[in-house]
């Protein structure tokens, strides 16, 4: 067992374990798609987005991505914010 | 109704176009709570961090996994069973023990130590302490109206025995000054980005000169999984595992409430919402306080939600309760919709910290459908909710759940 966690180890420094074993999220076909997987996907992974779905709406995804820039420091371009929270909500937001 | 509900709620997360017939075979396998946001069900599955077994895998980057509720069929819970939060992603892969100390400085010791694995455990009295691990969002999923987050079901929770020196002694050897108001901890885990504020964390001095708040070296005899913060961890027994900090590297007294982000703006709940006993003094404001001790709370374990029994069939239902370490006084259990209540039998009493186990027998009455409800009280006669005290963060759920059985 002991054998098998220092096997495990050495291939999690061998090659980034963490983001070769990530499953790959595919987030709906839409306008915008592409501002959200630059803008988010740098610290987290984008489960977190059909996660927490389908209950916010558009005051609801604007106050996360706001969240993600003025309280975790996220450099995002506030255009690119208009377009991330337009994508969130028309995709994953409250029907 | 329930069963209904959750039928439903299944139904609108396969009407989504990211639920693919896989995820919803592995969303299957998870057997995921009824509650949640239909959009959990679509990325709930069962995911395999190293050194543990599946667990239901909530976000990948960083890890975020529950125990599904096998886990729970026992009061201790096995440590590769054992829930995994992080905030940040910046978290080492490995830890190399023979370089890894812990620092306990600033201003507020006459002696900074600098303390290696072997250092702890040879210098100081191991203390064992059985205790709840609990995140605060636990059962954050099943908030209504919903809020976000990691959408928490019943397993951001696990109780284990842990091992290792007291905090109090630590800080006698490094000679802590007078006029501490609070300790500062941080682990080696980190932000992705150099702008997203570290986690890091203040406890009051109180707490931390409590003879069961430890630096754990070991968890239920062994040494700690690297992703439940090997090769230690503060315990903070009774508190909500915010405090509990993995990869624990630095220990600083200080004389002056702690302003970091995860203390002044993370973590909070509505001041005086709650029926806590001990609160957070020094970080605390007229508006909200920092979230401090786990409310009094139940899990039933036995049987499934939606197990088939026949009329007239023995059924024991079984489960477990816990608080704040006050200890747990009675559990409650009705059959009826909550019409009457039973005492539950109550199991081995492993400290007031730890979950307690409890079970009770009824027979199955049908044909038709039985909810079972528990409801736990501790020895404060601190009682579970009926309806949800409802916060922003979706903390301290401790709604009176049913399960709902089938009797053909």
């Amino acid at each position: 067992m002991k054998n098998l966690w220092k096997f495990v180890l050495v291939l999690a420094t061998a090659a980034p374990a963490a983001i070769a074993a990530e499953r790959v999220v595919a987030l709906k076909d839409a306008p915008g798609k592409d501002t959200v997987e630059a803008t988010c996907s740098g610290c987290h992974s984008l489960d977190y987005i059909p996660l927490n779905s389908p209950f916010l709406d558009q005051q609801g995804w604007t106050a996360e991505v706001n969240k993600m820039i003025n309280a975790y420091g996220a450099p995002i371009p506030q255009a690119e914010a208009a377009k991330a929270i337009a994508y969130l909500a028309a995709n994953y937001g409250k029907p | 109704m329930l069963r209904r509900q959750f039928l439903e709620a299944l139904g609108g997360a396969t009407a989504l176009p990211f639920f693919s017939p896989l995820r919803a075979e592995a969303a299957e396998a998870a057997n995921l709570t009824y509650g949640l946001p239909a959009g959990a069900y679509g990325v709930g599955q069962m995911g395999t961090l190293p050194g543990k077994r599946p667990l239901i895998e909530w976000t990948a980057r960083p890890p975020n996994y529950e125990a599904p509720l096998s886990a729970f069929a026992t009061p201790f819970t096995p440590n590769d069973l054992f829930f995994v939060r992080y905030h940040l992603s910046g978290i080492p892969p490995q830890i190399d023990l023979q370089q890894w100390r812990i620092a306990v400085g600033g201003e507020g010791v006459a002696t900074p130590l600098q303390l290696s694995f072997q250092d702890l455990q040879r210098d100081y009295e191991q203390v064992e302490v059985s205790a709840v691990c609990q995140c605060s969002g636990s059962r954050r999923g099943l908030s209504e109206p919903h809020v976000p987050g990691v959408q928490w079901g019943l397993g951001a929770m696990g109780c284990a025995r842990w091992r290792g020196p007291r905090v109090k002694d630590i800080l006698a050897k490094a000679g802590i000054r007078p006029g501490a108001v609070e300790v500062v901890f941080n682990g080696a885990d980190g932000p992705a980005l150099t702008t997203t504020p570290d986690f890091v964390k203040s406890l009051p001095i109180g707490k931390v000169m409590d003879e069961n708040t430890i630096v754990a070296l070991e968890m239920n005899g062994a040494p700690l999984p690297h992703f439940n913060g090997y090769p230690a961890r503060l315990i903070a027994p009774g508190w909500t595992g915010t405090y509990w900090m993995k990869h624990l590297i630095s220990i600083e007294p200080v004389s002056k409430p702690f302003d970091g982000f995860w203390m002044k703006a993370a973590y909070r709940i509505p001041t005086g919402m709650f029926p806590t006993v001990q609160n957070f003094a020094t970080q605390q404001n007229e508006m909200t306080t920092p979230i401090t001790e786990m409310v009094v709370n139940s899990l039933i374990t036995s049987p499934a939600e939606g197990a088939r029994f026949r009329v007239g069939e023995p059924v024991t239902a079984a489960g477990l309760a816990w608080d704040g370490g006050y200890g747990i006084r009675s559990v409650v259990v009705s059959t009826d919709n909550g019409a009457s209540w039973r005492e539950a039998t109550l199991g081995e009493d492993s400290g007031r910290y730890a979950f307690r186990p409890w079970t009770y027998r009824f027979t199955a009455a049908g044909p038709g459908s039985q909810t079972i409800r528990a409801r736990a009280t501790n020895r404060l006669g601190e009682t579970q909710v009926e309806t949800l005290i409802f916060n922003g963060a979706g903390y301290h759920n401790n709604v009176v759940r049913p399960t709902t059985i089938v009797i053909a």
